[in-house]
């Protein structure tokens, strides 16, 4: 990967919708080698999608809690941890599974449209597999921030003043 | 009718011309919806742990007086900063003073080197305060003009024919504002063989030096002999996104450096604390911040460049700070009536090249230190207004 395409999915991963004709202009290539660039982080399963950022807590109407569930686990002889992740990020309701080093192995993040949903779902579905030894649920009570983004946070707001020397 | 006050006002100071911006800024200022092209900073806020170190001083109580030349500690860490990017080594002990932003070093450096009547060359377009701290420190300022054809690149036989005996220093902006323009080892040598044969001091305004995006900065001052020959000036406004805390520094010849601070300590005292701890964490922290403002305000050129050809308008592609200086002559207009028409019919404010002189005429500076949205806008909006022009 050289410096031009690595500089192209920094700013995808900003904004997704990112124009590949702007794009082109700002890493100074042409709009079709930007495109075949892009076409081939999608085939090398660099680029997985692209999704939208939105502030739920914004949208009346729309009701939905998330967890971040330790999971502690015994991990399988000769298959380490990768069996049972598996097992747990196959279900849909689960948005990530990392291995983490410290404490406990899993970071399970869960969403939910009420809190009993999601405890119905440690309790029947997550804390139920054979090789899980302990969950501690947390709930998440408000997002500050995500993904490099500070909700709430107006960017365009300049306090410069409009010309100086 | 009471006679006013202005008999009391020097007559050098009478004699000064308000800067031409300031009419641009007045003419902005009553507008809504403007997208500015005109500001002169960045439009990033400065680094959290910037901000963060310097509250923290303040909640410790670190609120007095530091010394006249700065906090030791933040000379320390100018002085190997300066070492470690640019290869020049200057003692924190008598080598460096920090100062009231980079303006103030320029101040300063005037104050403590001219004597009344002493030139110094200002090459121009360059920074509209130069000719002016020239005038107020009793000095003659003289013009050299640069030229698209070249760059804005300073030729050194036009410097050449504008030394007199009287010359004393030349002030070069390198990177400069409000041309982009970068001079790089090849075209800084024959000037510093000039600086050399002609006993002449530099001036070197290095605000911009971080802010380069093609080849590797070179500092004036680490060319052969010039370290005796220059005022390196720089600060934390442009790089660390700091202008509003107004700190800079200067690094020099032993003798010259005491000179300024003996100013300094009488009109100064010194630099804000608060801000000195800021910039303490700024170096120590170093360059992550730095290269992600950088990095976006390279992409930013590039769409500006791309699009000012596209337009029509003949530019040059900036080599540093974040300015681009297109040439607006093929629509026939002066630099100030396609500004004033520009701001009137879609709302984008620039800056005429001629506030930055005589060979400023024709250009004028567009920053793009403003958001890929408010660019994106912006450009949109010129071509429709150049369009207009260059049909007819």
């Amino acid at each position: 990967m050289d410096k031009k395409e690595i500089e192209i999915l920094e700013l995808l991963e900003k904004n997704g919708r990112m124009d590949v004709h702007m794009i082109a202009r700002m890493v100074e290539m042409s709009a079709e080698e930007v495109e075949s660039a892009i076409k081939k982080f999608e085939e090398m399963q660099i680029v997985h999608g692209y999704s939208t950022l939105i502030d739920w807590t914004e949208v009346r109407g729309y009701e939905g809690v998330t967890a971040m569930i330790d999971v502690k686990v015994t991990p399988i002889r000769g298959k380490g941890f990768n069996d049972v992740a598996e097992r747990i990020y196959r279900f849909p309701e689960v948005k990530a599974v990392y291995l983490m080093s410290g404490a406990y192995d899993l970071s399970v993040s869960v969403e939910g449209k009420t809190m009993s949903q999601v405890a119905r779902f440690v309790s029947e579905k997550l804390s139920t597999l054979d090789t899980v030894i302990s969950t501690t649920t947390h709930f998440i009570l408000k997002k500050y921030k995500h993904d490099g983004i500070i909700f709430g946070e107006d960017d365009d707001n300049d306090r410069r003043m409009p010309v100086s020397p | 009718m009471s006679p006013g006050t202005s008999r009391f006002i020097a007559e050098h100071v009478e004699a000064l011309k308000p800067s031409g911006i300031r009419r641009f800024f007045d003419l902005a200022s009553t507008m809504d919806n403007v997208i500015s092209l005109g500001v002169g900073e960045p439009d990033f806020v400065t680094p959290w742990n910037v901000i963060e170190a310097s509250y923290h001083s303040l909640e410790q109580g670190y609120t007095a007086y530091t010394a006249n030349a700065g906090l030791m500690e933040l000379r320390e860490l100018i002085a190997d900063y300066l070492k470690t990017t640019y290869s020049v080594s200057y003692r924190p002990a008598d080598q460096v003073i920090v100062t009231v932003g980079a303006s103030q070093a320029i101040d300063i450096a005037l104050r403590a080197i001219l004597n009344p009547g002493d030139e110094v060359i200002i090459v121009e377009p360059c920074f509209v305060a130069y000719a002016s701290a020239v005038t107020l420190a009793g000095g003659v300022p003289i013009s050299v003009g640069t030229k698209a054809e070249n760059g804005f690149k300073l030729q050194p036989e036009e410097l050449e024919k504008a030394l007199t005996p009287k010359t004393k220093a030349i002030i070069l902006c390198n990177p400069n504002n409000p041309t982009g323009t970068m001079l790089n080892r090849e075209e800084l040598l024959p000037i510093a063989e000039l600086v050399e044969a002609h006993d002449l001091l530099v001036l070197s305004d290095e605000i911009y030096a971080e802010l380069s995006y093609e080849a590797d900065y070179v500092s004036f001052s680490s060319l052969p002999g010039m370290q005796e020959r220059t005022i390196l000036i720089s600060g934390f406004s442009k790089s660390f996104a700091m202008t509003g805390w107004r700190l800079g520094y200067a690094a020099g010849p032993v003798e010259l450096i005491q000179a300024m601070t003996k100013i300094h300590q009488y009109t100064i005292m010194c630099a804000p604390t608060m801000a000195q701890y800021g910039a303490v964490e700024a170096l120590r922290s170093g360059s992550a911040s730095v290269e992600h403002m950088k990095k976006s305000y390279r992409q930013r050129r590039n769409f500006v460049t791309s699009s000012f050809e596209e337009m029509g308008l003949m530019t040059n592609r900036p080599g540093g700070a974040f300015y681009i200086f297109p040439s607006i002559k093929e629509t026939g207009m002066s630099s100030e009536a396609f500004a004033e028409a520009l701001l009137m019919e879609e709302k984008v404010a620039v800056v005429p090249g001629s506030v930055f002189g005589e060979s400023g005429e024709g250009y004028i500076r567009c920053s793009y230190a403003t958001s890929m949205k408010q660019l994106t806008e912006a450009m949109k909006r010129m071509k429709r207004f150049v369009d207009k022009r260059l049909a007819r």
